[in-house]
């Protein structure tokens, strides 16, 4: 394995309800997927505030991913519709700027899909790390 | 006295710019001037002022003083202090000019702030006289001559040279170096003679501060005439971050996630934190903000300075604020001239 | 006009039907308007203007104003009038306490235009249907009033108020601006285009707050920003994260809220087009949630607090070519 190979941090919001236990199924069932992820459980998808999202490129995300309930089965009924809403927004927003729109994306994942969690992770991970380092939302004094 | 032709003041600001960082007013995008590092194919601009004064370049919006590190139980210290390259400023007006005495009143004296010392002793100004003053001027009411401006050397814009006297020690050795071209001063005086005139014809050029002082704090603290005046302010700190003489700031702490960065960076007395404590804050309204502001620049800053006014009138809080409210019409309305 | 509206503020004033008058005072020179609070006749008598000059919204002045005893009167522009239906329907105003008097507009000049014109210096104006007469201390000069309109009112919206107690002068219409034509062209730069282009318009900010504390549609008790208790205060744009963390959020916040009233870019002392963001929201909503204009319906529910099991997924914006 080569030393310098560069991979990428990977910020996960998973909603308590769905994906968090799809997370938790992919553990249980031995899925892979890379240890770079790291997972912030929130109560809904719709909790995640466009300044988490900054916030975790500040302090060094290369990628920010928000996982929730599939549309219509929120536990709250409808937060991630809201959530769906506002990340589109938001993430246009960040394109708009010219920050890379691959650095952030949605997934919808239930609680069954320990699978669908463990690929979709797979991917994004693949996909940033093409990417590379997280350089247009980078903030020099959080750097190590 | 010395001059500079306009072909080969190109050639003299490369050789200025071998030994020190070299900031001149440049045009940017937005049709607005700044201060910005010389570089070839940079062009002085024509235009009166910039939009930030010149006190950016001593005393910065922010600046890293320490940084700390959590190591199990010890904390490692780092001094951020950067070593400041000598810097020399071209085109700095009489009124920004004379705005560096002001600070050097607050930051010079002890304790001595040894950031803006380190970089009053690196740099160099070099000033230019004014020819077409704006509405908006009135540093003659602060007994300036933009005419004849302070700093380390002065200049003035010829037909087609610029004409260079050196003021200080300083300027003088660093003149010295740039062997220029002896000259004599009657295009300078003719300029000035005309300048002069325009001056006499400036709106404001009559403003006086009889009414204010060091003296005149009761009455005026007390006067009625605040609550008017501000009460449409928004709050916002356009004319202290553009103002060459606020000198206030704030020590923060960043949080980098592995350690912690402290800064200062300008603070604004229209901030609703502004001086916030333990207990609170002592200025709850922005009648009490707004009012700190004008009673720093025309009472208690001359009653700390042996009378010197804390405002320099650059004029650009006139043209910057979001509601057309600025230390003229303050002035004016306290004097019951409005 | 100006006389017509100072009758009327003088009338309501004499009659007891207002306490207080809100409007524009005359500056030292014949540009710099202050928005002010005016009580009695002869105030008005001294001060009142209403001319090219007086692009301030005076919408939000009315969250203070009409919280204190009595009736006021607020004269509105057309594009004033949707951040008081905005301010409304959050219940920032009390509806009751506010006499709104619609004045018509037909396009406020950019005293900063014609300095870019006509240079430094500016003594005397005079506007004359088409061209504006300027005199400096040095010349004289006649510039097109085209020229020289603010930004926001050269893709003027809409002419026509949507609120009013009474109206004087014109009703106008809904204007099929082209205000996202900008937009469109940012939209269309390649990423590198549009990182470096808003690289160079943010990092002049200075962090006055001067575009926050003038949008009607801030109207936060306490910012974010502001409070130390957040963890995301910050005086100073000491970072480049910094400068586009702020006015991300601050564009986020007012998302589908923002009635494109355009003051952030008027007072912005650095002349950042602020309103580019706020108009690519506006553009994200219509083409996205279907078209929808903050504060023409006081009662309709804004775009972000609603939603339709039909919406796009967020791919429509990650996957896009």
């Amino acid at each position: 394995m080569q030393v310098n190979e560069f991979k990428p941090k990977i910020v996960a919001f998973c909603c308590n309800w769905c994906s968090y236990a799809g997370a938790d199924l992919a553990g249980t069932n031995r899925l892979n997927y890379p240890a770079d992820v790291k997972i912030i459980r929130v109560p809904c998808s719709c909790r995640v505030n466009p300044l988490f999202v900054l916030r975790a490129f500040q302090r060094g995300a290369d990628g920010v991913i928000i996982c929730g309930c599939h549309p219509g089965d929120c536990h709250y009924t409808t937060g991630n519709y809201y959530a769906r809403r506002r990340m589109t927004l938001l993430f246009s927003m960040l394109d708009y700027l010219g920050i890379e729109k691959e650095r952030t994306r949605v997934e919808w994942v239930s609680a069954a899909e320990g699978a669908k969690f463990a690929a979709t992770m797979n991917d994004f991970v693949a996909t940033v790390t093409k990417l590379g380092e997280n350089k247009r939302l980078e903030d020099l004094r959080c750097k190590k | 006295m010395v001059k500079i032709s306009f072909e080969k003041l190109n050639s003299l600001f490369e050789k200025i710019s071998e030994k020190y960082d070299l900031f001149v007013p440049t045009k940017k995008n937005d049709g607005q001037s700044y201060f910005e590092k010389w570089e070839q194919g940079k062009t002085v601009s024509d235009d009166l002022n910039t939009v930030r004064s010149a006190k950016d370049f001593f005393f910065p919006q922010h600046e890293d003083i320490v940084s700390f590190k959590l190591d199990g139980k010890n904390i490692e210290i780092t001094d951020e202090r950067r070593e400041v390259r000598p810097f020399v400023m071209f085109g700095v007006r009489a009124c920004d000019v004379r705005s560096f005495s002001i600070l050097d009143k607050v930051f010079l004296s002890e304790p001595v702030d040894t950031f803006y010392k380190a970089k009053r002793e690196k740099g160099i100004v070099i000033s230019l006289a004014c020819q077409k003053p704006s509405e908006t001027c009135f540093c003659t009411t602060f007994g300036i001559d933009p005419t004849e401006p302070e700093g380390d050397i002065r200049a003035w814009k010829g037909n087609d040279c610029y004409y260079l006297e050196g003021v200080t020690e300083k300027g003088n050795a660093l003149l010295s170096e740039l062997s220029l071209e002896e000259c004599d001063r009657t295009e300078v005086d003719a300029q000035i003679e005309n300048t002069k005139k325009i001056l006499d014809r400036l709106p404001l050029g009559k403003l006086d501060t009889d009414s204010f002082g060091g003296d005149k704090l009761k009455e005026l603290f007390d006067s009625e005439k605040w609550a008017s005046l501000s009460e449409s302010c928004l709050g916002c700190g356009t004319c202290t971050f553009v103002c060459p003489t606020c000198q206030c700031y704030d020590i923060k702490d960043f949080e980098t996630g592995h350690g912690v960065k402290r800064y200062r960076c300008w603070d604004s007395c229209m901030y609703s934190d502004f001086t916030k404590m333990a207990h609170g804050n002592p200025r709850l309204t922005q009648l009490e903000r707004f009012r700190q502001r004008f009673m720093h620049k025309l009472v208690y800053f001359p009653a700390n300075n042996s009378g010197e006014f804390g405002c320099v009138g650059c004029g650009r809080c006139l043209n910057k604020c979001p509601i057309s409210m600025n230390i003229v019409k303050v002035m004016k309305t306290l004097k019951g001239e409005n | 006009m100006q006389e017509v509206m100072k009758n009327k503020a003088k009338e309501l004033l004499a009659s007891g039907e207002v306490r207080a008058v809100i409007g524009w005072k005359k500056g030292e020179f014949c540009y710099d308007i202050t928005p002010a609070v005016f009580t009695n006749a002869e105030e008005i008598d001294n001060g009142f203007i209403y001319d090219d000059f007086c692009g301030a919204n005076l919408s939000k002045y009315l969250i203070k104003e009409a919280h204190k005893d009595g009736k006021v009167l607020v004269f509105l522009k057309p594009c004033d009038t949707y951040s008081f239906n905005q301010l409304l329907s959050e219940h920032r105003i009390n509806r009751e306490k506010v006499y709104v008097v619609g004045v018509s507009c037909d396009g406020k000049v950019d005293i900063e235009k014609i300095k870019r014109t006509v240079g430094d210096g500016i003594i005397a104006l005079s506007s004359d249907g088409d061209k504006i007469s300027v005199e400096t201390l040095y010349d004289k000069y006649e510039i097109n009033r085209a020229d020289a309109l603010a930004e926001r009112c050269v893709n003027c919206k809409s002419k026509k108020h949507v609120a009013y107690d009474e109206l004087l002068g014109d009703e106008g219409e809904v204007l099929d601006s082209k205000r996202f034509d900008e937009v469109e062209m940012i939209e269309n730069m390649t990423a590198d285009e549009r990182f470096e282009f808003w690289r160079n318009e943010l990092s002049r900010c200075i962090r006055c707050n001067a575009c926050r504390n003038v949008c009607p549609a801030c109207s936060c008790e306490k910012c974010i920003f502001d409070n130390d208790n957040s963890g995301y205060v910050n005086k100073a744009p000491v970072t480049s994260f910094e400068e586009n963390m702020f006015h991300i959020i601050r564009a986020f916040h007012v998302a589908g809220r923002c009635t494109d009233c355009g003051e952030c870019s008027r007072v912005c002392p650095q002349g950042i087009p602020l309103h580019l963001l706020n108009r690519k929201f506006i553009k994200d909503i219509n083409t996205l949630y279907g078209d929808y204009q903050a504060g023409e319906d006081p009662e309709a529910r804004g775009p972000l607090t609603s939603y339709t099991e039909k919406d796009p997924e967020p791919s429509v914006v990650t996957d896009k070519e």
